[in-house]
């Protein structure tokens, strides 16, 4: 047992420290495009000096990065609060799915411009009617002609206003069970069949979108892992999604709780013991967080099965971050209130940490079946 | 970075899981609990296996390995409910290696590592009193409060066996003669540190047998035509528990590991797990007794023995509340308004 980084570990975290010391662009500008233009040419600028995509092979584009590398380089960009690059769900999932399913052509045509941030992507999985039951989604792909047409609507779409590619799951075969008649395309958002609606949250911005498809077209070579393997591709995506994020998960909520260390001593309550246990009970569970997802690359990098502590991350770090915002907000007595304060967004904005990207009831289904062995409901 | 066990500390822990199952099997638990007594064969057999002197320096005769060893043994201990004075003679010796003056380690440590003197310890409360483990078996007992410590002979104290709910462990009231004993020599913060990660250690293994047993019970138990595992109300309170347990575990290596590696974390460390696996000792324990139901509460079920162990182990060496202000200390909120329970 060694929780501190071996030499070449350390190398690779000064490397990035140096390198994110000298690079960061600054204070994210206010206003949805500036904001955008601004996280662009940060992602180019990684990706000119060799830092995006580290995670991917070599051959690539990437460098191969362990996990232990990529947790690492989480852990390094939060706690530098670094802005987020552009093309995250390229980077993420529309890469490392390409370079696992995609054919010679699909990884020539579209991992660089992934890279680059040259061409955006955005994820078609989720839709009105399908949520945590994604498998029941009901937009229709027909093949005619050498090609599908698509019809249907998507929900929470981030970028989707910005993206050249859509990560779409739709079906194929209405006739087959409903994991097995999904198809994976890459569709082209540059057409009018396309028609994005932003969608506004309760923060008053909108981060994510509707999409309208009424008889899009994708060219049949646009097909990632083959017709009716649909659900195994996506399921992929969602599995780069959750590796490695919690390390970098819980050096994002440890800066937070620093920061409600300081608005404690702000509001003179830093003495009252109700306060310090909630605050106490908040550093424990992120430390449990940070501990727990190391512990499950460590499992990975050695077994390469994820153990048991590795499925617990995601749902640690939403209540943390729920918690930790609450917290802020209560000790703000009525100022906690204000619509324009940071404290406020981040409280607001918490409320979907539970459901994004795996609501937390549908990952404790997934423990109580995968990792406790117990039965399935359906 | 590497958070797993070395391949002989994997060895150790299978081949304590091994033995103690096999030697504490539930009907041998129940009969030692039942009769709150002890069978000194087993300490005897533990003690020749090196176990007591896991961590004791070589030169008194101990194995000369560290807390993430002995960690793993409480951890399996633990998970065996296993009625042996092992944990007060590791926390008494942990006390004298870490607090102790030379002189000290030369009288006890060798009696400590061998079994053949064991020692307890225990926490001086404000009335003057501690509840200690395994006291009135003991040849040394160390008394530890508000930052110093005492090394004391039965002779020197009043003990009184006391009952708790936890009936595979004997416990006393000891209460020290006016100007009794010899004072630790050194700084007890350490030895108080490494006493609370073996207490969290024993509470990780209690809790995860606990799981265990509320796991297999929803699988098999049937109610409205199906195992009531499938019913989210039970299965996601699954969930929860093997958050509970995880999380424990996590910390409670963490703080082992700094005990032997990054000493200027130990405090923070000890402070988080003790805090963290005292409560989820309970709320894992009594979480299992709900997914049981009725079969739970009673006395012939097992359950009881580990929600009991759990329970009286979070209040040992500093309860949740005191560890949860000790970590709102170390990390920058300076001192309470008032002292928290």
């Amino acid at each position: 047992m060694d929780l501190t980084l071996s030499p070449s570990e350390q190398a690779f975290r000064d490397e990035l420290r140096a390198w994110v010391g000298e690079n960061h662009p600054g204070e994210e500008p206010s206003g949805d495009e500036a904001a955008w233009e601004f996280r662009v040419a940060w992602q180019k600028n990684m990706y000119e000096q060799g830092y995006a995509g580290l995670s991917w092979p070599e051959e690539f584009g990437g460098r191969g990065a362990t996990l232990i590398e990529q947790a690492i380089f989480g852990e390094e960009m939060a706690r530098a609060k670094a802005p987020s690059p552009a093309n995250i769900l390229g980077l993420v999932m529309g890469g490392p799915v390409v370079i696992a399913h995609g054919t010679e052509e699909q990884k020539r045509r579209y991992l660089e411009p992934i890279l680059s941030a040259q061409e955006i992507w955005c994820q078609g999985f989720s839709e009105p009617e399908s949520g945590s039951d994604l498998a029941s989604l009901k937009t229709r792909a027909v093949k005619s002609n050498g090609e599908w047409v698509v019809t249907g609507q998507k929900v929470w779409t981030t970028f989707a206003h910005h993206a050249k590619w859509c990560m779409l799951v739709a079906r194929t075969d209405p006739d087959a069970p409903k994991h097995q008649g999904l198809t994976y395309f890459l569709m082209d958002m540059e057409q009018d069949a396309v028609q994005v609606r932003p969608l506004r949250q309760i923060t008053g911005e909108a981060e994510f979108n509707e999409l309208f498809i009424e008889e899009a077209r994708i060219p049949d070579e646009n097909v990632v892992g083959g017709v009716g393997n649909g659900w195994q591709v996506a399921i992929t995506t969602l599995m780069h999604e959750r590796a490695g994020l919690g390390a970098a998960s819980a050096a994002s909520v440890k800066i937070a709780l620093g920061q409600l260390i300081e608005l404690a001593r702000e509001r003179g309550v830093e003495g009252d013991p109700v306060i310090r246990q909630k605050i106490a009970s908040l550093l424990i569970e992120a430390e449990a967080l940070r501990l727990n997802a190391w512990r499950g690359l460590t499992q990975i990098m050695k077994t390469g099965i994820p153990g048991p502590e590795g499925s617990l991350p995601k749902l640690q770090w939403s209540a943390v971050n729920q918690g930790l915002t609450e917290l802020a907000v209560a000790i703000q007595g009525e100022d906690g209130v204000l619509r324009d304060s940071d404290w406020t967004y981040r409280f607001l904005r918490a409320r979907a940490n539970s459901i994004e990207g795996g609501t937390t009831e549908i990952l404790k289904n997934i423990i109580a079946e995968r990792v406790l062995g117990l039965p399935r409901l359906r | 970075m590497n958070f797993d066990f070395t391949d002989d500390q994997q060895a150790i822990k299978r081949t304590a899981h091994d033995l103690l199952a096999d030697r504490f099997k539930p009907d041998a638990v129940r009969e030692l609990a039942e009769g709150e007594r002890y069978d000194e064969a087993h300490w005897r057999e533990i003690a020749d296996l090196g176990w007591a002197g896991i961590f004791v320096d070589e030169r008194y005769g101990g194995q000369g390995l560290g807390t993430v060893e002995l960690v793993i043994l409480a951890e399996e201990l633990g998970y065996a409910a296993a009625p042996i004075p092992f944990l007060s003679n590791a926390a008494a010796g942990l006390a004298l290696q870490h607090a102790g003056t030379d002189a000290q380690r030369d009288s006890w440590l060798p009696g400590i590592a061998s079994g053949e003197a064991r020692g307890a310890a225990g926490l001086l409360r404000d009335d003057g009193a501690a509840l200690v483990a395994d006291a009135d078996s003991a040849s040394v007992i160390v008394l530890i409060g508000d930052g110093s410590g005492v090394v004391l002979e039965p002779s020197d104290c009043e003990i009184e066996p006391v009952a708790t709910i936890d009936q595979t462990r004997r416990f006393a009231r000891v209460t020290p003669r006016e100007g009794a004993g010899e004072p630790l020599g050194g700084d007890v913060a350490p030895a108080l540190d490494r006493i609370a990660t073996l207490l969290a250690a024993e509470i990780v293994g209690v809790s995860q047998h606990a799981m265990e047993m509320a796991i297999e019970y929803a699988r098999d138990r049937q109610q409205f035509g199906r195992p009531i595992g499938a019913y989210q109300a039970v299965s996601h309170r699954c969930a929860d528990m093997l958050r509970e347990v995880e999380s424990s575990r996590s910390t409670t290596y963490w703080a082992a590991w700094a005990a032997e590696a990054e000493a200027e974390t130990l405090p923070l460390a000890a402070a988080m797990a003790k805090a963290q696996a005292s409560d989820a000792g309970w709320s894992v324990t009594a979480s299992a007794l709900q997914v049981l139901g009725g079969i739970g509460f009673t006395w012939e079920h097992d359950l009881q023995f580990f929600l009991k162990r759990a329970k009286v182990d979070g209040a040992l060496f500093g309860s949740a509340g005191e560890h949860r202000e000790r970590v709102a200390q170390i990390s920058g909120l300076g001192t309470p308004a008032t002292a928290p329970v």
